[in-house]
């Protein structure tokens, strides 16, 4: 996997999460769901929005806050099931 | 963007409503004062693929697509709200276990909730906490390595008097999860619910667990991911199934006032020639319209897998509980005191649908969280 495709799977993925998380100084590494920054509903929609955009099915197994806690952490998942 | 049927869907919109004319609204008032749901008629449903409406065939489902599931809500919810909730409870687990079921549990279950040969139900709500329902106080402690003690009290769960197996929500160490457990498990006590103002024949039962164990691989997803992703993807479905349901009761509450203001005279002339009574079918009118438009959307982005899907159908459900429920009492209205008696079928569409506006997230909750989403949406 190149880095500007992976580059580019971040910008999606934070072009998402700030519709919705505002004003906030978001980093690749920032702990979403840490700082009560989202709550059920959005997250939710996170778990559709990956599957949509990436093509991606996220199942029981991926269930595990580290997958989903960073913007590292998500282009990570897409990245194995990809 | 228009919105047209395919001729795939106006042909299963004509088996809905034949099979809904004959089966359930002859005897819809008959189910609502006995309280109960004739198991004769639960086998019909399920052989018509109801039971499994939206499952993969592979699972012996109609692998029907969201409008499809729509048309097939409303024309159920014409008839009677709580065989729509009956369908409606089956396909909203078997969904949640589709997409976060072990293989196992799809391969063991599954099939078994298509074919009708069991009944599911789905049990989160607790005496003290509704709409709260992040702080569920029902829990899951180890009795060992394999298996969780259940320990808690659900109440207000449809189908609870005659189901076969339960998704019950409770908290593993403070987490949210859900766990699968069947009706005859030691320590399991059910207490049917009766005399609800609606949706009467859905069989409402009180479960008390007391050192109930189940096994782990019944968690359903996992430890923490009970409400989401477990609970919200039934949710949602509910939600999806009521918007459209009280589409159903408006309608049916609409034909019954053209029927009746068209052959009932007062002051010489037919009801439907003053203009007040006009006014009230031009407003039942109008609003059915829109809310079918809403719930056709909500439905075309949840086909989409579109991401805000699931705040359309909050908007859309928010809408059409509340007009189901002006509709129902307009109706009500227009019959005067025929639409009291027990006989007619307005007063039962008007009491199920108070219940509407209260199940699968009241509509105080839906504001709160589509006015969330409009801060999010429209906030510059
Ligand atoms: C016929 C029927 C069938 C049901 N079937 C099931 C089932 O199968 N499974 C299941 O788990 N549950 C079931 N329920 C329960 C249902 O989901 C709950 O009734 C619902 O979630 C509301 O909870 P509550 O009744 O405890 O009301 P509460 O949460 O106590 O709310 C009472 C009132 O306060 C309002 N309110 C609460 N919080 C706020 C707030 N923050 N701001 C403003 N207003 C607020 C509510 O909107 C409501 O008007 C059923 C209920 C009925 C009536």
């Amino acid at each position: 996997m190149d880095s500007s495709q992976v580059n580019n799977r971040k910008t999606r993925i934070k072009t998402f999460l700030l519709r919705y998380i505002r004003n906030y100084a978001l980093e690749d590494d920032s702990d979403i769901f840490g700082g009560g920054l989202v709550n059920s509903l959005f997250a939710m929609q996170l778990i559709t929005f990956l599957e949509k955009e990436f093509a991606i099915t996220i199942e029981n197994r991926d269930l595990k806050l580290d997958n989903f806690r960073t913007v590292n952490a998500m282009a990570d998942l897409i990245e194995r099931k990809s | 963007m228009g919105i047209q049927l395919s001729e795939h869907q106006k042909k299963d919109q004509a088996a809905f409503r034949e099979f809904v004319n004959k089966e359930i609204i002859p005897h819809a008032n008959k189910y609502d004062s006995e309280e109960r749901l004739p198991d004769e008629l639960l086998v019909k449903v399920a052989r018509q693929g109801y039971s499994g409406a939206i499952l993969p065939e592979q699972f012996g489902g109609r692998a029907m697509d969201y409008i499809t599931y729509g048309l097939l809500n409303e024309e159920l919810g014409r008839g009677c709200a709580s065989v729509r909730g009956f369908m409606m409870m089956q396909n909203m687990v078997a969904l949640t276990l589709l997409k976060w079921g072990s293989e196992e549990q799809k391969e063991r279950w599954l099939g078994k909730i298509a074919s009708g040969q069991i009944i599911a139900a789905f049990a989160l709500t607790e005496p003290e906490i509704g709409s709260d329902a992040m702080h569920i106080e029902t829990t899951f402690t180890d009795a060992d390595n394999e298996t969780y003690m259940v320990n808690g009290h659900k109440k207000w769960i449809t189908l609870g008097q005659i189901a076969d197996l339960f998704l019950v929500f409770g908290k593993r160490r403070g987490k949210l999860s859900a766990v699968l457990m069947e009706k005859d498990t030691p320590g399991l006590t059910i207490t049917p619910l009766t005399g609800m103002l609606g949706l009467r024949a859905s069989m409402l039962a009180e479960l008390h667990f007391d050192n109930s164990p189940v096994t782990k691989e019944n968690l359903v997803g996992r430890v923490g991911f009970g409400f989401v992703p477990v609970g919200i993807t039934a949710l949602n479905l509910g939600r999806y199934s009521i918007a459209w349901g009280c589409l159903g009761i408006g309608q049916a509450c609409l034909d019954a006032c053209i029927d009746h203001t068209s052959t009932r005279k007062q002051f010489g002339d037919y009801l439907k020639n003053h203009q007040l009574i006009q006014k009230m079918i031009a407003d039942m009118t109008v609003n059915l319209k829109a809310g079918r438009l809403l719930s056709y959307h909500a439905g075309h982005m949840q086909e989409m897998g579109d991401q805000d899907a699931i705040m359309e159908i909050m908007v859309a459900k928010y809408f059409t509980s509340k007009m189901a429920f002006k509709i129902a009492s307009d109706a009500v209205q227009i019959h005067g005191a025929s639409g009291c008696s027990h006989d007619s079928a307005v007063q039962r569409h008007l009491r199920d649908a108070k219940i509407m506006e209260i199940i699968e997230g009241t509509s105080q909750i839906h504001q709160i969280k589509i006015a969330d989403y409009a801060y999010r949406e429209y906030a510059g």
